[in-house]
């Protein structure tokens, strides 16, 4: 009989005990004590169990007929966790109620609409989720001045690039994460989730990743979705943006946005419309000394038709790479990246670099090796072989930047500026 | 009044129950939940700091703590020092380690002293503690042991100890701004309860006094100030339990318990002629920052708003004394600082502190106060006034019930201040980042070292007075000290580790650097007939200022006992062939005899004992004695 959520009598140790039973992993009793204490218990005797009233929090919003629409999607993650400790569960339950009842500096900003699309964490979301989230997001686009996606964090980036090639949008996509579980006084969530609502209605019109920008409270930075990575397991700002400097940053006490990038996609700018096509037959590959080239021809007897390398340095694989790239090339589309992260590929300084784009690879700029990888599968998806060729060195959304800067320097002289 | 504190107070009559919970920390190599030392470091040597706010969040049973709610009220902006000895768990940006296993064992060592039971798995909890003294909002702790006792002449039941980690260092309050420290933040920590079974302030201080002393018998607890902290929970009939937090000096724990008694009684008494006066507290919060616009008061002409309340009926008891020097005025007081304000004003004290009698009576004109009623006044920023004076409004409705729950932090003198609501058992939640611990058969196979007071006494036998004999079996030489006494008297070994270095710390030398090896040395030397046992001092002296001179130079600068034996004799030798020399010039012969003397002991005797010696025997010669 499972008696999680049950509150009991046991005799253990010669004295009796009262709590609630927490679920446990061991195959111990776990009782929650009145002191607040959960304590397990191997030796024990059950004396009394009693059923336990459910204590439930209710609010109402009221619309402010002044104030912009704002939707937000959950998708799960560390952002969305919430464990019902009752039972052990993790609750299912997303509502615009439960939202703005943890984070009230919400409704504000905006009138909050909420919907829970999945609840998976990030690394079991896949190119399937990717496309229902953006056919999601293109329906309430149409609606909402602006869209909030919650979101685990570790593979946030990815559904950031997918978004921004699948829909072109006039308002503004948030991906917003917690890096500390939003059940702790400490966490980010509700820091990133006002500045996300401040940022989703504000005059952008793409697809963005609002989170920590430093490991102080004080502001968030909002970064360009195919221009993001994660780059630290654990930090809160642990959201870089590579390649490029953050569009902006929003001064969480003062709820103000300060815009370091005036050229990015405005509200209103484009139209609304969506490519939900992917070829999922596209493979990421990391290069390192000693690599065979063999990993290339078992993809392609499977049947893949894009390979993004990532490469050492400029953008290089062993020479002996060199033939089996030549001969799968012709029916594939192969983007060389720099594992080095930093930086600009260029295939025509080195031998070898010249050789692999004679073989037929194509250098893939100043993109993130997953953002390449995402960008192919959509080429791939939505054009033909020699079209989707074409566009690789193209900037489209803005994943290539036309010339390769400072951007560290750029970004301390931005915040240096107003201090 | 002034009667009411210096009345004896009767303590079973009024029902007085007090429990003790006593915070030690342990002295283990790494802290609780991550590999930082648990070293003590200067606030200079910070090289990083960063800030972060808090928020309260529903408990595992959906329920809000009071205590919790009330500090997001504050809303305060907590700034936090990091060091090289601190990491990204200290900063929360980390998940902590597993529990450390030193810590876990030694807490079991003490629940077997203390004659517990202890549970079969620790799980470890999230208590939450958003004062921002964590980085997290919450404390990690876990229940180890219950049911326990320790004899004082009668058994004080123990009812529970948790292994939990320290909070910051608070450096600064700035009002709306805390500055805290990251190097005590997860120093282990146990805390142990005791049951309610004390009924005098006396017991409380001896159960204190033998839970530190049995604490100390370890040998793995930390010492000094502040590694030790008792919080004490009081209650009398018809009273309520309140907990006073931080009491770091156990010499006042009888006077903190006798204040509170008088803290309740005199509460009580307030509300007794409350209800007779048909009292009652005004809702409403006033804005009359209108009436101090040209105000001579300083703090309310530069504040932002100035609010008021009407507390109908309390006029004469908010200015009553309830505690030594402290009023019911001084309770509203506490709470307006807890919100980050300077302090309140109420009409028992006005006019006064620049505000004019005309200023009292234009507010009292607003708020329609009658006789009999009193005001208070707070100023600041607007929202934080309100949120004060709300919480006081609340505060003086409870003075119509008698004496309100909370937590209460411990002053200097034995009173205490107001510091929040007292927390409940929904401020806990499972820290799922740590897996739960089974504890072992293995893992309680524990041998309990002898008590300080146990082996005291056995020093005394070895013919050390009382006190001596205490301070020797609390050393933490005191093993240096068992290995000594087979080869010298004991009250020689008791002077070389106890009572010669407490005599230099008081002329103000650092005899932290001085370690076991150090006294070690010094008794070999003694035992060995190198040196007299009267150059102890002299010897301890030369190692503070060079803690790595080696065996032959200690000797030779305190002469050791056969160069002093030498020198001796070449003195003598050479003022009976100078005696011409000092015949004539007296002691103004010490110079150029000095000189010849250190031709031929320099670097074998220290100068100062060759001149010591040289002047004595010259003054015998010269007769001046």
């Amino acid at each position: 009989m499972d008696l999680t959520g049950k509150k009991v009598k046991i005799k253990a140790k010669g004295k009796i005990f009262e709590g609630i039973v927490m679920p446990s992993v061991t195959g111990s009793l776990v009782l929650k004590l009145d002191n607040g204490y959960n304590v397990g218990f191997f030796d024990y005797e059950i004396l009394e169990i009693e059923e336990i009233e459910k204590i439930e929090s209710k609010t109402s919003l009221t619309k402010n007929p002044e104030l912009p629409d704002v939707k937000i999607i959950s998708t799960g993650g560390t952002i969305a966790s919430k464990v019902d400790y009752k039972t052990g569960a993790v609750t299912s339950q997303f509502t615009a109620e439960e939202i703005v009842g943890d984070v009230p500096e919400l409704a504000e900003i905006c009138n909050v609409d909420a919907e829970l699309l999945y609840n998976i964490l990030s690394e079991n979301m896949n190119v399937k989720h990717w496309i229902e989230l953006a056919r999601n997001v293109y329906s309430a686009l149409k609606k909402y001045e602006g869209v909030i996606i919650t979101h685990g964090t570790d593979t946030m980036a990815y559904t950031a690039s997918a978004l921004a090639f699948m829909i072109s949008t006039p308002k503004p996509i948030v991906l917003v994460g917690a890096q500390r579980s939003s059940d702790r006084p400490s966490s980010d969530a509700a820091m990133n989730l006002i500045c996300s609502a401040l940022t989703a209605t504000s005059d952008l019109g793409e697809v963005v990743v609002v989170m920590h920008a430093t490991t102080s409270d004080d502001y968030c930075y909002i970064h360009r979705g195919v221009k993001v990575r994660k780059c630290h397991t654990s930090r809160r700002d642990a959201f870089k943006s590579i390649n490029f400097i953050p569009l902006g940053k929003i001064d969480y006490m003062k709820r103000k946005i300060e815009w370091f990038v005036q050229d990015r996609f405005k509200r209103g700018e484009r139209e609304l419309e969506l490519k939900d096509k992917m070829e999922e037959k596209v493979v990421l590959i990391k290069f390192y000394p000693g690599l065979k080239p063999d990993i290339l021809e078992y993809y392609y007897g499977k049947g893949y038709k894009g390979f993004v390398l990532e490469g050492t340095g400029l953008g290089h694989v062993s020479t002996e790479w060199i033939d089996v790239i030549k001969k799968i090339s012709e029916d594939c589309l192969i983007i060389m990246t720099s594992q080095c992260i930093w930086g600009r590929v260029c295939d025509r300084v080195y031998d070898t670099g010249r050789y692999l784009l004679k073989a037929g690879v194509i250098e893939g700029e100043d993109m993130l090796p997953e953002v390449a990888l995402v960008k192919l599968m959509w080429l791939l998806g939505n054009y033909d072989l020699e079209e989707a060729k074409k566009y690789v060195k193209e900037n489209l959304v803005g994943e290539i930047t036309q010339s390769t800067k400072y951007w560290e320097s750029m970004l301390s002289f931005f915040n240096s500026k107003n201090k | 009044m002034q009667s009411t504190t210096k009345n004896a107070v009767d303590y079973n009559s009024v029902g007085l129950k007090v429990g003790i919970e006593i915070h030690q920390q342990l002295n283990t190599k790494c802290k609780l939940f991550c590999k930082c030392p648990t070293t003590h470091r200067d606030q200079e040597e910070s090289n990083f700091q960063f800030f972060r706010y808090l928020r309260s969040k529903k408990s595992e049973m959906g329920e809000v703590d009071k205590a919790a709610v009330e500090e997001v009220k504050r809303s305060k902006r907590f700034i936090y020092l990091s060091y090289d000895t601190t990491c990204l768990v200290e900063s929360d940006e980390e998940p902590p380690r597993e529990i450390n296993m030193e810590a876990l064992e030694l807490s079991l060592l003490i629940a077997k002293m203390l004659h517990m039971n202890v549970v079969d798995e620790v799980h470890v909890m999230r208590k939450i503690v958003i004062d921002g003294s964590n980085t997290t909002g919450f404390q990690r702790t876990a229940l180890i042991a219950f049911d326990g006792w320790i004899d004082v002449g009668e058994k004080i039941g123990i009812a529970t100890l948790c292994l939990e980690e320290e909070a910051c260092r608070k450096i600064e309050d700035r009002g709306s701004e805390v500055v805290y420290s990251l190097d005590r933040l997860g120093i282990p920590l146990v805390e142990i309860g005791t049951k309610p079974d004390i009924k005098t302030p006396e017991m409380a201080k001896k159960v204190a006094a033998k839970l530190g002393m049995i604490l100390r018998s370890t040998g793995k607890v930390k010492r000094g100030l502040g590694t030790i902290r008792q919080d004490v929970n009081i209650s009398i009939k018809d009273g309520a339990r309140v907990e006073i937090k931080g009491v770091q000096d156990l010499d006042i724990l009888d006077k903190i318990v006798e204040y509170e008694v008088i803290r309740q009684i005199s509460l009580l008494k307030i509300k007794e002629e409350l209800i007779k006066r048909g009292a009652k507290v005004d809702k409403k919060i006033y804005d009359v920052s209108e009436v101090f616009k040209n105000t001579k008061s300083k703090i309310l002409k530069k504040a932002k708003s100035v609010m008021a309340i009407k507390l109908e009926g309390f006029s004469g008891l908010v200015g009553k004394e309830i505690q030594p020097n402290r009023r019911l005025g001084t309770e509203f007081a506490d709470i307006a600082k807890t919100f980050g304000l300077g302090g309140i004003f109420h009409s028992d004290e006005l006019p006064a502190y620049g505000i004019s009698e005309k200023e009292v009576e234009e507010v009292k004109k607003r708020l329609e106060a009658k006789e009999g009623d009193a005001i208070i006044l707070a100023a600041g920023e607007s929202e934080r006034v309100k949120k004060a004076l709300s919480r006081i409004i609340e505060r003086a409705e409870q003075c119509l019930l008698g004496v309100p729950e909370e937590t209460r932090k411990a002053n200097e003198d034995g009173t205490t201040s107001y510091l929040r609501p007292l927390p409940g058992a929904a401020r806990m939640y499972p820290e799922t980042d740590v897996p739960p611990v089974k504890i072992t058969e293995e893992m309680l196979k524990l041998e309990i070292p002898e008590l300080i007071e146990n082996r005291a006494k056995r020093y005394e036998e070895l013919g050390l007075s009382k006190d001596l004999a205490l301070m020797v079996a609390e050393s933490q030489f005191y093993k240096l000290f068992e290995e000594y006494v087979k080869k010298l008297p004991a009250t020689v070994v008791a002077r070389v580790i106890y009572t010669v270095p407490t005599e230099l710390r008081k002329e103000g030398y650092d005899i932290n650097v001085l370690e076991e090896k150090h006294y070690r040395i010094v008794l070999k030397l003694i035992a060995d007939g190198k040196i007299a046992k009267e150059g102890a001092g002299e010897v301890l002296k030369k190692m503070i200022e060079n803690p790595e001179m080696s065996e032959e130079e200690l000797i030779n600068s305190v002469g050791g006992q056969s160069g002093l034996k030498e020198l001796e004799t070449f003195i003598d030798d050479l003022l009976n062939e100078k005696e011409e020399l000092i015949k004539e010039r007296k002691m103004g012969a010490f110079k150029p005899l000095m000189g010849e003397v250190m031709k031929v002991f320099r670097g074998k005797i220290d100068g100062k004992v060759v001149a010591e010696v040289l002047k004595k025997k010259l003054e015998v010669k010269t007769n001046i004695k």
